[in-house]
């Protein structure tokens, strides 16, 4: 199996007041396309500076970080953008609809930025799919968190990623809305054969995964196959 | 590598970038629009200004003709000689001859005195437009019997009527009729000195033609045939140039008359641009506040893939769309605008103006609106190419707050190289437009400096022992994205501005008042002959009137200056001397000793000279000599009335012309002009107008060749023009001030989407709406107080600047009016901050909190 992602020796730091605070240090990991995996750790462990940078959203202090075969830490924040466009999806904890499109328009965003036809089709499916197509003209504000969710899931499937990052995607969700969200988020995973990478300290959640890595104080601690793997 | 399948140089997709800033737009358009709102009254004042030049310009071009009334005039101020009357006599078709001249016009109905322009005339003048007069017929019957035509308000003031008599030097005339509107007159000239007509074959009758006498001649020309003038009036110029003689034809009228409005337009110009300014800051910090509070949306699109350029260009896009809405209706408004101005200019206009839609003008208007807007919002947009999509992760204000963005200093140049060249446009004059633009950045840097200071010094003393209202009212003004900056200067600006108008109006005032004191002179006579002196001050003595002293004014021209003359140094202009030097008529005068105006600045006062000494030691105003590169010792060779006088500068006098008393460019010893044909100046003070009336009927009856200038009456029609001044500069000002409060309005308005979030945090962990309130309060009045104060401590240097150097007086601050305007400031800035955040505490914290805001 191809990896998806590969992460060698990377290590991120921040220059605070004179003193530099290393954050990630030396990690080293690769993720196969269409598994599914889980970084876990503690709050202020890293995990969510590791997530930025395996999606591109940040540049490493050092080391390699590879999404299908690209090499990001070579690229330009433009650059990385279009490779986010063409192969990453992203579900935030706080959702991270814009406020001033309705639903519809939040899931076509990334296949008009692709200049794609048939967007609204498409996007219409998805909502479908979430179970939303008759609020696609609502806003976000009109919407209950667990609704909002459901959007930002279709739109992360929107764009077909290869790979889809997910944030503590029930960080705010109620017990019984966590879990249909999360039936909804690996359903979807499954049929169009993303790789899924949650960062989460859910280990419930967690342990939906195929793979778990530890980060604890910016170290990879462990790296285990789950039972969903087997 | 896998990069074969990724476009990294997409193209810019322009239909999606237009069709999301529409998106973007939906929710902030009130807001959007409120940004924009700031720059309408620039822009309508602009508008309404350009469109008033262009109307102005096209009514001139139109009326120019009638303006003259004549194809060319000849003037100038002796008779013309042999040659140069033949040289008039051979042109043109028709002529008339004018001869005017100020004298006093005595009502004999019930004997009151004015002073007045005479105008003796022969001919049909004018040959283009007309005399208007009440009636009618008398326009052209008064020209062949013993009568005159008075002007309009003249005939008001002495209740007279078509019928009546008037006296003018020693010959009684029948008013023929009403002077309604006469070629090139204004309301303003006519009310300094009312017009009368008069036939000319009178005027030697009058008594008025003396030796000594200021009388302009004019001749006007008209062709019936078809005659190159412009081509004619190049070969004549030269000729008449030489005999100090002035030319004017439609062409130069329209010319010149362009060129003086121009002036005023491109000053008024100026001070709508400053409102558009004081706009354009405001759009800046809006658009500040806006973009930050965009940062997620834009981390969010960025997440998704959008390029950093596209985030720009669709907030970019608002802005232009906006700016362009903004501008249209700023537009509008100015169309609506201009209809008043000729209202408000009509009594300095010496034509009549129409009020057409100037769609050049309104182009203009909208092309500076948008440009300008843009680039003050393009200073907190380059931002939005900074903003991490890591802001989806974790927000910070870091990507907002970049420290040095290259392209931010290349846009504050853009805008300074703006303000400097579209003042350059106006004024015409480097100097002035990096004056006004160092001007305008000083005001901004200090408003600027004292808000930051107040934030760093509040930070670091606020006191922990003041009860909590107070220390979070103070602790608003730095909390993060506070207002306090953009207030302040936008307040500061205003107040600065208003304060300003206040200084410079008391400047004025204390300047006319000073003239008009208790022992001050307020009657001047001229034109007293030699013989007349003692007879003048015999009927002032036996009024009991006190007798200030009479002046001696000889009238001089100059030939030569250190040998040359005129041609020479018409030729050499590296010696830097006026032609006026020559062209001009001296009225000097004579005596031993200086007077309280006059203090000798260089060289050495003389008295007294030896008429039979060769080189006689003048005095000269040390201004004047200034201009023209004159030097202590220079030779100047005068012409008195025919004689030659040769004399020296022995000394430079500072003259403070300030006082209404006789002064003098340039001064004689006594013991050389005596026998000079001169005339005398004589001043008095009346005590109240019945005196005065009394005074002048007794002088002009039996010295009708005496004239008299009435103080209490010139201080009366200054204080109406500068009445009318004030009231269009302050029509103008209005726009910056009402710009300053939509500013003030947009600013609370935005920082009251900033404060929600915590407002609603103190609602919620149980403060009243009172303790709100206060908080508020607070808040805003310190905002308004300091902002008030800036401004008007900036106004003060300003102010005592055109004191000092431009009105050559005294500054002393108007106390009571600037408290008020002070109060005023605050009060309205509380007011404003309490009106706007009424929707905070009026909710509850829930609907609140759950509104997307």
């Amino acid at each position: 199996m191809n990896n998806i992602l590969k992460i060698e020796n990377l290590t991120k730091t921040y220059k605070s007041a004179g003193n530099t605070l290393t954050v990630l240090n030396n990690i080293n990991f690769s993720v196969d396309e269409g598994s599914t995996f889980a970084i876990v750790g503690p709050s202020g462990s890293g995990k969510t500076t590791l997530l930025g940078l395996c999606a591109g959203l940040d540049r490493s202090t050092s080391g390699l970080v590879e999404l299908n075969n690209i090499r990001l830490d070579n690229l330009s924040e433009d650059e990385r953008a279009q490779v986010r466009n063409q192969y990453v999806g992203f579900i935030f904890q706080n959702f991270q609809l814009l406020p001033t499109l309705t639903a519809l328009e939040n899931v076509m965003v990334p296949l008009e930025l692709r200049g794609e036809k048939n967007s609204r089709a498409r996007s219409m499916d998805l909502l479908d799919k979430v179970g939303l197509a008759d609020r696609s003209h609502h806003y976000p504000t009109q919407l209950s968190g667990g609704e909002q969710q459901r959007i930002s899931l279709a739109r992360a499937f929107s764009n077909q990623p290869k790979i889809l990052f997910a944030d503590e995607p029930t960080g705010n969700l109620d017990a019984e809305t966590s879990e249909k969200m999360v039936k909804l988020l690996f359903d979807l995973n499954r049929e169009s054969g993303t790789t899924l990478i949650l960062v989460t300290h859910d280990m419930e959640l967690a342990s939906k995964t195929q793979r778990i890595i530890r980060i604890k104080g910016g170290n990879l601690i462990s790296d285990e196959r789950t039972a969903a793997a087997i | 590598m896998n990069t074969d399948s990724i476009n990294y140089k997409r193209p810019i997709n322009f239909g999606w970038l237009l069709q999301m800033a529409w998106r973007d737009s939906r929710k902030n358009r009130s807001r959007l629009f409120l940004f924009i709102s700031s720059i309408v009254l620039g822009i309508a004042s602009l508008v309404a200004i350009y469109s008033f030049g262009f109307n102005l310009r096209q009514d001139i071009d139109r009326q120019a003709a009638e303006l003259v009334g004549a194809d060319i005039v000849i003037s100038g101020n002796k008779p013309l000689s042999p040659q140069i009357q033949s040289l008039v006599d051979s042109l043109g078709d028709r002529k008339s001859t004018q001869r005017s001249f100020v004298s006093m016009a005595l009502f004999t109905k019930n004997q009151g005195t004015r002073f007045v322009e005479v105008r003796a005339l022969q001919g049909d003048f004018p040959y283009y437009g007309s005399i208007e007069t009440t009636p009618a017929s008398a326009a052209t019957t008064f020209r062949k019997k013993q009568q005159v035509l008075a002007d309009r308000n003249l005939m008001l003031q002495f209740n007279a009527h078509p019928g009546d008599s008037i006296k003018i030097g020693k010959v009684t005339f029948a008013i023929a009729g009403i002077l309604d509107k006469a070629p090139g007159q204004t309301s303003i000239s006519a009310s300094v000195a009312p017009v009368i007509y008069m036939p000319l074959s009178y005027l030697e009758q009058t008594g008025l033609m003396q030796r000594g006498s200021r009388i302009n001649y004019s001749y006007y020309i008209k062709y019936d045939r078809k005659e190159n003038i412009e081509k004619l009036t190049t070969n004549i110029e030269p000729r008449l140039d030489k005999e100090d003689l002035s030319l004017q034809t439609v062409a130069s009228q329209k010319e010149q008359t362009s060129r003086s409005f121009e002036d005023l337009t491109h000053f008024l110009a100026l001070v709508g641009f400053v409102a558009l300014l004081l706009g354009c800051i405001g759009v800046a910090s809006s658009i500040h506040i806006y973009v930050r509070e965009k940062l997620k949306a834009i981390a969010i699109m960025r997440c998704l893939g959008v390029k950093s350029t596209e985030a720009f260009l669709i907030y970019l896009i608002q802005i232009v769309i906006i700016g362009f809405i903004g501008s249209v209706l700023g537009a509008v408004l100015g169309t609506l605008v201009q209809q008043i101005l000729p209202i408000a200019f009509k009594d300095f206009l010496p034509i009549e103006i129409t009020v057409e839609v100037s769609w050049a003008s309104i182009g203009t208007g909208i092309l500076l609106g948008v440009v300008i807007s843009l680039l003050f919002a393009l200073l907190p947009l380059v931002s939005v190419r900074n903003i991490s999509p890591l802001n989806t992760l974790r927000v910070s204000d870091e990507s907002v707050n970049q420290k040095r963005d290259p392209l931010k200093w290349l846009v504050y140049l853009l805008i300074v190289a703006f303000i400097t060249v579209f003042t350059y446009l106006q004024l015409n004059s480097w100097k002035q437009a990096l004056s006004f633009t160092a001007f305008v950045l000083l005001a901004f840097f200090v408003l600027t400096g004292i808000a930051t200071l107040i934030m760093w010094l509040l930070r670091k003393f606020l006191p922990l022992s003041w009860s909590y209202l107070w220390r979070q009212g103070f602790a608003n003004l730095y909390r993060p994205n506070n207002q306090t900056i953009i207030l302040l200067v936008s307040i500061g600006l205003g107040t600065a501005f208003i304060s300003t108008l206040f200084f410079i109006q008391s400047i004025l005032l204390s300047r006319i008042n000073l003239s008009s004191g208790g022992n001050q002179p307020n009657l001047i006579l001229f034109d007293i002959q030699s013989n007349q002196q003692q007879q003048v001050v015999d009927l002032t003595k036996q009024q009991h009137l006190p007798v200030f002293g009479m002046v001696p004014i000889v009238t001089i021209r100059l030939e030569e200056l250190n040998g040359k003359n005129a041609a020479f140094y018409k030729k050499d202009t590296s010696k830097h001397v006026s032609r006026q030097v020559f062209s001009r008529e001296y009225r000097v005068s004579y005596r031993d000793s200086l007077v309280s105006s006059e203090k000798i600045t260089a060289g050495n006062w003389i008295g007294k000279a030896d008429p039979a000494a060769n080189n006689i030691p003048i005095s000269i105003e040390e201004k004047f000599a200034q201009h023209n590169h004159i030097k202590i010792g220079d030779k100047l060779l005068f012409n008195v009335q025919g004689v030659n006088m040769e004399t020296h500068i022995a000394s430079f006098r500072k003259v403070n012309w300030n006082r209404i008393q006789t002064n003098f460019l340039v001064l004689f010893p006594k013991g050389v002009l005596e026998q000079a044909p001169q005339y005398f100046v004589f001043t008095t003070h009346v005590p109240s107008t019945t005196a005065s009336a009394k005074y002048q009927q007794a002088v002009v009856k039996q010295f009708p060749n005496v004239s008299i200038i009435d103080l209490a009456l010139v201080l009366k029609l200054l204080d109406d023009i500068l009445g009318k001044i004030s009231f269009v500069i302050r029509f103008m000002a209005g726009f910056s001030i009402l710009t300053g409060l939509i500013v003030l309005v947009s600013s609370v308005l935005i920082s009251k989407y900033q404060r929600i979030q915590e407002s609603v945090l103190l609602r919620t962990l149980g403060a009243s709406k009172r303790q709100i309130l206060i908080i508020t309060g607070l808040e805003y009045f310190f905002l308004g107080s300091i902002a008030a104060l800036t401004g008007i401590l900036i106004s003060v240097p300003g102010s005592w600047a055109l004191a000092k150097y431009s009105f050559d007086t005294a500054f002393s601050p108007p106390l009571l009016p600037v408290v008020i305007l002070f109060f005023v400031v605050a009060l309205i800035t509380v007011l404003i901050g309490l009106f706007n955040s009424r929707g905070i505490l009026n909710k509850p914290p829930l609907e609140v909190l759950r509104s997307d805001v």
